[in-house]
């Protein structure tokens, strides 16, 4: 094995092999759950996500140059960001931005800051990180000119409220070429299908790009109860007022004092 | 200890919601008005939905204007003529509110629309009771007694034709001013997500001047009968009530009326009237000073599609 790639990196040295075959990586991803069942307990979940990069054999030497972006998106919604402005005495909302499928949550991890990992133009191109992903095109519908703090409120906004996150040292290399992340999913996270892009690079080049997902459901009580209000909107509705008068009467009952 | 909210998606802390339905729920029986205003915005502050937040508290609402309703009932403490002609007008005044809601959120500056309402409503409104409870106490300071009714007051208003007399009001008056106040309450509270007892009570006591003492169970029963129009066109047309936050509530909210209801009982007339004006001009001066200071967060998400 050594032998082999000292010859190859002899035989590439003496330029006797002039171009070497594309590199072959394989990238191999496992979420530890692909379901998040909510019940009445429910405060948000863990899971992980582990990884295998497995090349052909040629590449071990450069096996810890490998870098791993781990993005995590939920169901995709419409959003406005709005600016309040003084007019008069008053403070109201002026100015907006569109912002066109969201993701409601989003969550990139990765082994080592990504402004170390790509250039600003890779990064941009492969949509690794919070920035890049905000300020790819299919993100807004028109561009104004001062559209640039309307980008960075939104990503502001969703980091406070917690939906949003980067963290930079999320990836873990357990061994070589074998690598782990934690994902979390917070509790006002909400139902539907979540993508996790999982992209390995290796310089600034794109090596490899695994899509994994996973679900959020409501289960069990949440689940009928959700069903019951949007079927049965009406009986639904009429038990809601049944029961409010019925407590109403207890309490009356109960503290009833003459 | 946290719970699931199937509707609104996400866990809440049990004994915060408890606390806070127990609270409003105080301050709801003292003055017999529904407490939505006060409880509107602490469930969005919680991260609540807002079309969620204003759904689910008008269950509370009628829960706790049940009760309310009930115990004035057995003191013969309402009028029952004068609450069936207001919830008549608050029905057209719901269903209209609804129609104008949509229409102005279609045309954008809702917001907008919602707190300078508010402010102006809730200001004025604070004031006047206020600024008549001061004067009350200033003259009885200085020992001059004033007229507590003063006879024949809004001439034009009580000179309009159908007259109706509501002897347990002690009043004798045209029903298109009763029915068009309540009109508007209606239409004003569906549109700020409020039952509207807060602007009831004080419209039936200075206005009308209908006495304090059947004041209140006169305002809770028109409040039930319009929060419970409200959940049902809510659940059934919006989907947006639900059921586990509106529990939560509701069993806070109860024993807060209770007690609430005691404490009512126990203020002196005037000392009540000037504490309500103080609750409702507090509320107004919060949100005048929310849209006159400048903000630390300029930037909001607004979330067109959607509940959320």
């Amino acid at each position: 094995m050594t032998f082999r790639i000292l010859s190859a990196l002899l035989l590439a040295a003496m330029g006797l092999l002039p171009a070497l075959p594309a590199k072959a990586e394989r990238l191999m991803v496992s979420l530890s759950a692909h379901q998040i069942a909510i019940g009445s307990n429910y405060t948000g979940a863990q899971m992980a996500l582990f990884g295998v990069v497995e090349d052909d054999g040629r590449d071990l030497l450069n096996l810890e140059s490998y870098d791993v972006v781990v993005t995590v998106r939920g169901p995709r919604e419409g959003m406005t960001v709005r600016q309040k402005e003084r007019v008069g005495f008053v403070w109201i909302n002026r100015s907006q931005q569109k912002f066109v499928a969201v993701p409601t949550v989003l969550a990139v991890a990765s082994n080592r800051p990504t402004g170390e990992i790509a250039t600003d133009a890779a990064r941009r191109q492969m949509r690794l990180g919070l920035r890049a992903i905000v300020d790819a095109p299919e993100m807004s519908f028109e561009s104004h000119d001062p559209d640039e703090p309307f980008r960075q409120a939104l990503i502001r906004l969703k980091t406070k409220e917690g939906h949003w996150s980067e963290d930079p040292r999320g990836v873990v290399f357990v061994g070589p070429g074998f690598f782990r992340a934690p994902i979390s999913v917070p509790g006002t996270a909400p139902t539907g299908n979540y993508e996790v892009e999982v992209v390995l690079l290796s310089g600034d080049r794109l090596a490899a790009r695994r899509i994994a997902s996973f679900e959020v459901v409501k289960t069990g009580f949440e689940e009928r109860i959700t069903a019951l209000s949007q079927e049965r909107s009406l009986p639904y509705g009429l038990g809601i007022g049944a029961m409010s008068l019925l407590f109403g009467w207890m309490a009356s009952v109960i503290f009833r004092r003459d | 200890m946290q719970i699931y909210l199937p509707i609104a998606e996400m866990p809440v802390s049990v004994l915060l919601i408890l606390g806070m339905g127990a609270a409003v729920g105080f301050v709801s029986g003292m003055f017999g008005i529904g407490g939505g205003f006060l409880m509107t915005p602490l469930l969005i502050f919680l991260g609540i939905p807002p079309a969620i937040a204003v759904a689910t508290q008008s269950a509370q609402i009628a829960a706790s204007s049940t009760t309310g309703a009930l115990a004035a009932l057995r003191r013969d403490a309402l009028d029952l003529k004068l609450a069936a002609v207001l919830t008549a007008g608050g029905f057209v005044g719901t269903v209209m509110g609804v129609w104008a809601f949509a229409a102005m959120r279609r045309a954008g500056q809702l917001d907008l629309v919602i707190v300078l309402s508010y402010v102006t409503l809730f200001t004025a409104i604070g004031m006047l009771m206020v600024g008549e409870s001061a004067r009350d106490f200033w003259s009885r300071w200085k020992g001059t007694a004033k007229p507590r009714r003063r006879a024949g007051g809004h001439a034009a208003m009580f000179g309009l034709p159908l007259r109706m007399k509501f002897p347990r009001s002690k009043l004798y008056v045209s029903v298109l001013p009763v029915a068009g106040i309540s009109f508007l309450v209606g239409f004003a509270g569906t549109i700020l997500g409020i039952g509207g007892g807060f602007i009831m009570v004080p419209v039936l006591l200075y206005l009308f001047r209908v006495p304090t003492g059947v004041v209140i169970g006169t305002s809770q029963v028109q409040v039930l009968f319009t929060a419970l129009l409200a959940v049902i066109l809510q659940a059934t047309l919006n989907g947006a009530v639900d059921i586990v936050l509106a529990i939560m509530l509701i069993v806070g909210g109860v024993f807060g009326a209770q007690f609430g209801a005691r404490a009512g009982r126990a203020l002196r007339a005037d000392l009540f009237r000037f504490l309500l004006g103080l609750l409702v001009l507090a509320v107004g001066i919060r949100f005048a000073v929310e849209i006159a200071l400048t903000p630390a967060e300029p930037f909001s998400i607004y979330l067109p599609e959607g509940r959320r």
